[in-house]
């Protein structure tokens, strides 16, 4: 049997959609290896289909794309894949259909998205994502976990809507729905950055992320680092390369998630603020634009969904174990959890860009071409940012979990499926980090980058260990912000309070009209109407009841408003 | 019943462990002074320039964060009032 017309053409997002929502029709052992199959069989037939496109439709007179596969879309492709397996892993002991199907789904839409080659397509799977991630927030099923998918919907149609009217008003003005470089230049293209920027969580529109992915399930946390604003770094890099607006951006998306990460009480929620940075340093690089740079952002996509995906397993395996997640409630867990432990301290490592993990060979590539471009401010910020990584990834998350003060908890290890996840997740990290050149071979341009240079190991193991060492100096001698139950305020306060002071005003206006209304026509005129009738001689009356005569009055009074009203 | 590790309840292995760290920090000190340099900017050839900016930049992010607590931070229950 020829097996290359087994894995070829078929495009990865259809795998994961029609093959997600075909689960629950599975049972028992032979669920599980379906789940576990899909991944891998996407996987495969991306390896074995060549470049090019595929899947043309013809939607009324628009040539429409459903796989466009190029090195910078599977570059996407692959890892989206990877994370879904480990993803599944992770969930395997999950017995709850719809967090599996939402979870399959979801990545469907990512990688719908990646490998889209025209603007309906990507507009359609983009929803996709939309909706199927906010199952993975309401299948939590708590009071605050269904108002948290609420909001978090409500912004993704939002933002959906920016892109969409961005992208009719693109291919009016170009003619063609082809999804390539658009670059930053009139409307279209505005409302298109915008709505990418939304999923991208740049500031001030980012704080959806925090909102909700720490009240999502232990396991659609996982997939949710992953997918949504990793593909709209995937966007950005198709769409906006180069734009000078993204550098300054990212640069300060790198810095402003740093010092919330510091306070935040809430470890996914402290995670939450650290995919912000991380995407900030890749948009920086999309927006430098510069071969180096590009492929510096695209690696660090790669690194940064494995590590983020690894701490957010850990912190939710401990989280299943403890049922707790609060800086205030937990520490010296490395007692009885020493294997999450490790696995999360790799996970903080790679963030942190350590020498031998992940995030060293990549980040590096984007603060290389920062230098190389003689972007002294841009480069100090991203400089800055990085030892804020060491402060709050790096060391704050594994700190306050495993170590700290001794929160008395005696959690076991979690299941073994949650462990070989991260123990792959864990594995991957560091292979990448000592072996580069895999990595460094899928991307988009030809890498001739060394990151294993004495100077660099050296500066980076100085920054990152004198961070560390005035981390600790503030911790023995107190100056370190206390844990405190407490939640700190972001840009989503506008439309949280903005919407129950909306709500009120509506209230108190619409409702207060209707009171007035009352008490002017239905208690005040009608009700002296009725009681004019009711004192009436007998003969007029003829025995019909005040209250119906009220009515009657009622009725007479607003025909009379609506006649008036029609003159 | 399993048993329980106290690495870190000794004060004797966390004597041990800091002074293992503060050792790296010199050594990192002294390599730099023997390392070639290929430095975009001016002040990255300076031996204990990263040094100096991870010490000042870790201190900087914590104190703004406290500073930042002041004005951000709420009762945990301040959305459902």
């Amino acid at each position: 049997m020829d097996h290359s017309l087994l894995f070829k053409g078929i495009p990865p997002a259809l795998i994961f959609i029609v093959g997600g929502l075909l689960i629950p029709a599975f049972r028992g052992k032979l669920k599980l290896a379906y789940m576990l199959a899909l991944p891998l069989y996407a996987f495969f037939s991306l390896l074995q289909t060549p470049e090019g496109n595929s899947w043309h439709f013809s939607l009324m007179r628009y040539d429409l794309i459903l796989c466009r596969i190029d090195r910078l879309s599977l570059v996407f492709g692959y890892i989206f894949c990877i994370i879904s397996w480990i993803a599944v892993i992770f969930a395997l002991k999950v017995e709850d259909d719809l967090q599996h199907v939402a979870g399959f789904v979801y990545a469907g839409g990512a990688l719908g998205v990646t490998f889209a080659g025209d603007l309906f397509t990507l507009y359609l799977f983009w929803e996709i994502m939309a909706v199927s991630s906010t199952f993975l927030i309401l299948a939590r099923r708590t009071m605050s976990s269904q108002s948290a998918a609420f909001r978090y919907i409500m912004v993704h149609v939002a933002g959906g809507l920016l892109l969409l009217a961005g992208i009719l008003i693109y291919i009016h003005d170009t003619g063609s729905p082809r999804f390539g470089f658009i670059g930053l230049s009139g409307t279209a293209s505005y409302l298109i950055f915008l709505g990418i920027a939304v999923n991208a969580a740049i500031p001030p529109l980012h704080a959806w992320l925090q909102d909700a992915y720490p009240e999502a399930t232990v396991t659609g946390a996982v997939l949710l680092s992953a997918f949504t604003t990793k593909s709209a770094v995937y966007l950005m890099a198709r769409a906006f390369p180069g734009t000078e607006m993204l550098v300054w951006l990212g640069a300060v998306m790198t810095i402003l998630p740093v010092f919330y990460a510091e306070i935040e009480n809430d470890i996914r929620r402290v995670l939450s603020y650290s995919i912000m940075n991380q995407v900030g340093f890749m948009l920086c690089g999309i927006g430098i634009g510069t071969p180096l740079a590009v492929n510096g952002a695209i690696a660090h996509a790669f690194c940064h969904i494995l590590y983020k995906a690894l701490l957010f397993m850990s912190a939710g395996a401990v989280l299943h174990v403890t049922g707790k997640i609060r800086c205030t409630d937990l520490g010296g867990l490395y007692k009885t959890m020493p294997l999450t432990c490790l696995c999360c301290m790799v996970g903080a490592a790679s963030i942190s860009a350590f020498p031998l993990f992940s995030g060293f060979v990549s980040k590096s590539m984007i603060l290389s071409a920062a230098g190389h471009d003689k972007m002294w401010v841009v480069w100090l910020m991203l400089q800055f940012a990085s030892a804020g990584v060491i402060a709050h990834a790096g060391i704050k998350v594994p700190f306050f979990t495993f170590f700290g003060h001794d929160s008395g908890l005696r959690a076991k290890e979690p299941p073994l499926n949650m462990l070989i996840a991260m123990g792959i997740a864990a594995g991957l990290c560091i292979f990448l980090g000592v072996f580069p050149d895999p990595l460094y071979r899928i991307m988009p341009y030809p890498v001739a980058y060394v990151p294993y240079t004495g100077a660099h190991v050296v500066g980076q193991l100085q920054l990152l260990l004198f961070g560390v060492l005035a981390f600790s100096m503030l911790i023995l001698s107190g100056y370190y912000p206390p844990e405190l139950r407490a939640i700190d305020l972001d840009t989503d306060w506008f439309y949280r309070k903005g919407g129950k002071l909306f709500y009120r005003i509506m209230d108190s206006s619409l409702n207060g009209l209707n009171r007035i209304c009352e008490a002017i026509f239905v208690r005040g005129l009608a009700g002296s109407l009725a009681r004019l009738f009711q004192n009436a001689p007998r003969g007029f009356s003829m025995g019909v009841s005040p209250v119906g005569l009220g009515a009657l009055a009622a009725a007479l009074l607003l025909t009379a408003l609506f006649l008036l009203h029609l003159i | 019943m399993k048993k329980e590790l106290t690495l870190f309840d000794k004060p004797r292995n966390v004597r041990r462990l800091l002074r293992l760290f503060y050792g790296m920090l010199a050594v990192l000190l002294v390599l730099d002074l023997f390392i070639e340099k290929h430095a975009d900017f001016p002040w990255e050839g300076h031996a204990g320039f990263f040094a100096v900016f991870g010490f000042v930049a870790c201190t900087l992010v914590i104190f703004i964060a406290k500073l930042l607590r002041v004005f951000v931070s709420r009762r945990e229950d301040y959305y459902e009032k």
